[in-house]
């Protein structure tokens, strides 16, 4: 394991700035807030007891809006047997508003009625299109994606959102808007696809919460059906 | 009789075709028995015209019917006060139906006659790519001409284009993409680099210049069955498709299967891992073609072997963190290439050696390659870093392969001016 001054090229550094991009989307990601690693400026891994703690300088982008910002951030990865998720701490300038958007509470208010459920698949398609209407539910995914990315990851992983296999709307509750989601997450040093069942809630003011995640099994050969484009 | 033929053509004009504006189709999902039947009753109501296109049979399946119309407001109230969900999978069948048929007749013309013809904007198939390949060898015989390597696991031909102005076993500059079929833009990206070239010999002074002095060899579709397959039944796969003796899991890793470092760290011996390293180095056609071709050329200077995502230049080693002996010149070299690339679209890139860079890596191409003697020995790792990942929207396929192109040349003509 790396340890001092990292280089920011490197994948040490890389993975660990990852991690914070997933922290990042869990806290602050919504239908049209996603964010991104841009950079990695600076960093350090230190051994401390039975863990690692990293130290990093960065640039986060925000897709939708394309804002970029600068986070300072610090985690902690167990050591250890326990299968626990790394903790984070980030504070970024000019990134993260606090209050929802316009187009949050608009988007909100379109699908809390429950006589309008939508549903999609395959989001991007395999030729990367999607309708327009069924981005929010693209980056949506994403977000609640990240909730489990954190959760998985460590120093020897290094996780994206693949694509949205497939969501269906549920009813509201508790002024929620729910949704079952199917994701496959690319984890790149092992380069498997992983299905994972969600079921996601989300409102402007309670953010995204994932309340069930189910792995799926690996199917060796998905005889999916093939992707048309839209 | 003239009336009643004229009346009959105007009846069926107007009731012949069937439009569908507005129709909606919904997937409902009965709660209980209670309401399946309903849905059962519902479906039966004449006046209503409901279609449906999955009936109604057990409460574990899910019942999709269009719905006119004129019927929507009716149902849906009926589907709310039973309380019964449902979610609306075709807000407009109408709408849908018309984009369909755009494509289709778009796709029909669209079937390309030469390669000016030819969408670079887009995916093909493969049927699509191979026929491209063979128009550009007709269209330009003195430059172009097309080599088979050896044959896919299902006997699909492994193609390479040779791009050469003469001489005889010139020194010979190798590229690849597609070696893992589910990183599409990199097919895509050959195909456009293919037609650069016969586009810049003459025009562009440093491609002539390469091009005089060098041979350039482009294998587009590296990985050809399982770019079929990623096409017909699973777009996430990465690995060939020769099943393995014992195991239910099918395919090897053909950037784990080369003969440096196999077996190693870092690549896996599970047959259903992404990236397993085959039941012995070169045991896949694919790869041994190339090694084949590669060994009886005995002449390559440069070998670039594409691949995506995350943007990245990468030399040797993957398999050792011992670096290798040309590692200063080599990362220089990806130095200048990252920013060429960087100088079109301002795409960022990382580089560096494959182990410190991303990962260890075991029996990958060009640890092989470059222990062959073929110092440039470059793997890169095209757009982009995550978001879109291995499903890049069409769009991007030109400005990638555009500024890679760039990166290319920068390596090209560094080989050029370091051969003799």
């Amino acid at each position: 394991m790396t340890t001092g001054v990292l280089n920011p090229s490197h994948y040490p550094a890389r993975r660990a700035a990852t991690v914070v991009q997933h922290y990042l989307n869990t806290r602050y990601g919504s239908p049209y807030r996603w964010i991104f690693l841009s950079k990695v400026h600076s960093g350090s891994a230190e051994d401390m007891a039975e863990m690692r703690k990293y130290q990093l300088e960065l640039t986060m982008q925000e897709m939708i809006s394309n804002v970029s910002g600068q986070c300072s951030a610090e985690l902690l990865f167990p050591g250890g047997e326990g299968q626990s998720a790394p903790q984070v701490q980030a504070s970024c300038e000019g990134l993260l508003q606090s209050n929802p958007t316009a187009q949050e509470e608009a988007f909100y208010q379109q699908h809390r009625a429950s006589n309008n459920m939508v549903s999609g698949s395959n989001i991007p398609d395999s030729y990367g299109h999607m309708e327009p209407s069924m981005k929010p539910f693209w980056h949506l995914g994403g977000v609640a994606s990240s909730c489990i990315m954190l959760r998985e990851s460590n120093e020897s992983t290094l996780y994206n959102m693949a694509q949205v296999a497939n969501f269906t709307q549920l009813e509201t509750e508790k002024d929620q808007l729910r949704f079952n989601y199917h994701v496959l997450l690319h984890e790149m040093i092992s380069q498997e696809i992983i299905h994972w069942k969600l079921l996601v809630t989300w409102s402007p003011e309670q953010g995204v919460k994932v309340l069930q995640t189910e792995l799926q099994p690996k199917c060796h050969d998905c005889e999916a059906p093939p992707n048309t484009t839209n | 009789m003239k009336g009643l033929l004229v009346l009959t053509v105007l009846f069926v004009a107007i009731f012949g075709k069937e439009t569908f504006e507005g129709d909606q189709v919904l997937r409902i999902t009965a709660k209980d028995e209670v309401q399946l039947t309903l849905l059962k009753d519902l479906s039966e109501m004449e006046h209503l015209q409901l279609d449906v296109w999955m009936e109604p049979i057990d409460l574990s399946t899910p019942v999709d019917i269009r719905v006119p119309f004129t019927s929507l407001q009716t149902v849906k109230a009926f589907l709310e006060t039973e309380d019964i969900p449902y979610s609306i999978m075709i807000m407009d069948l109408q709408v849908m139906l018309d984009e369909e048929q755009d494509q289709m007749l778009s796709a029909r013309a669209a079937a390309p006659r030469t390669t000016d013809d030819y969408d670079y904007s887009n995916y093909h198939a493969i049927a699509d790519i191979y026929s491209f390949q063979d128009m550009l060898v007709a269209e330009n015989p003195n430059l172009v001409s097309k080599i088979v390597i050896g044959q896919s696991y299902q006997g699909r031909p492994l193609n390479v284009l040779k791009f050469s102005t003469g001489g005889t076993n010139r020194p010979g500059i190798w590229l690849d993409t597609g070696i893992h079929s589910r990183e599409w833009v990199t097919q895509a990206s050959g195909t456009w680099f293919a037609k650069k070239i016969v586009t810049d010999y003459g025009r562009d002074a440093a491609l002539t210049a390469i091009l005089d002095k060098m041979d350039i060899f482009l294998e587009i579709v590296t990985n050809p069955d399982g770019y079929y397959y990623t096409h017909n039944s699973n777009r996430m796969w990465r690995k060939t498709r020769k099943p393995n003796p014992g195991s239910s899991c099918v395919g090897t890793d053909p950037n784990r299967n080369w003969d440096a470092g196999f077996g190693e760290p870092g690549s896996s011996d599970s047959p259903c891992s992404e990236t397993y390293r085959g039941p012995e180095a070169h045991s896949e056609s694919e790869v041994k073609s190339i090694v084949d071709f590669v060994k009886s050329h005995g002449n390559l200077k440069a070998f670039v072997s594409i691949h995506s995502y995350s943007q990245m230049i990468l030399y040797p080693y993957g398999y050792t963190s011992t670096p290798c002996k040309d590692q200063s010149e080599l990362h220089d070299l990806a130095m200048k290439a990252i920013t060429d690339l960087a100088s079109l679209y301002g795409t960022s890139y990382r580089y560096g050696s494959i182990i410190n860079t991303i990962y260890q890596a075991s029996g990958t191409t060009v640890d092989w390659t470059y222990n062959q003697g073929i110092k440039y020995s470059y793997t890169f790792e095209l757009r982009d870093t995550g978001r879109y990942g291995f499903i890049l929207p069409a769009n991007q396929i030109l400005p990638t392969a555009k500024e890679t192109w760039l990166a290319l040349m920068a390596i090209m003509e560094h080989t050029k001016d370091n051969t003799n």
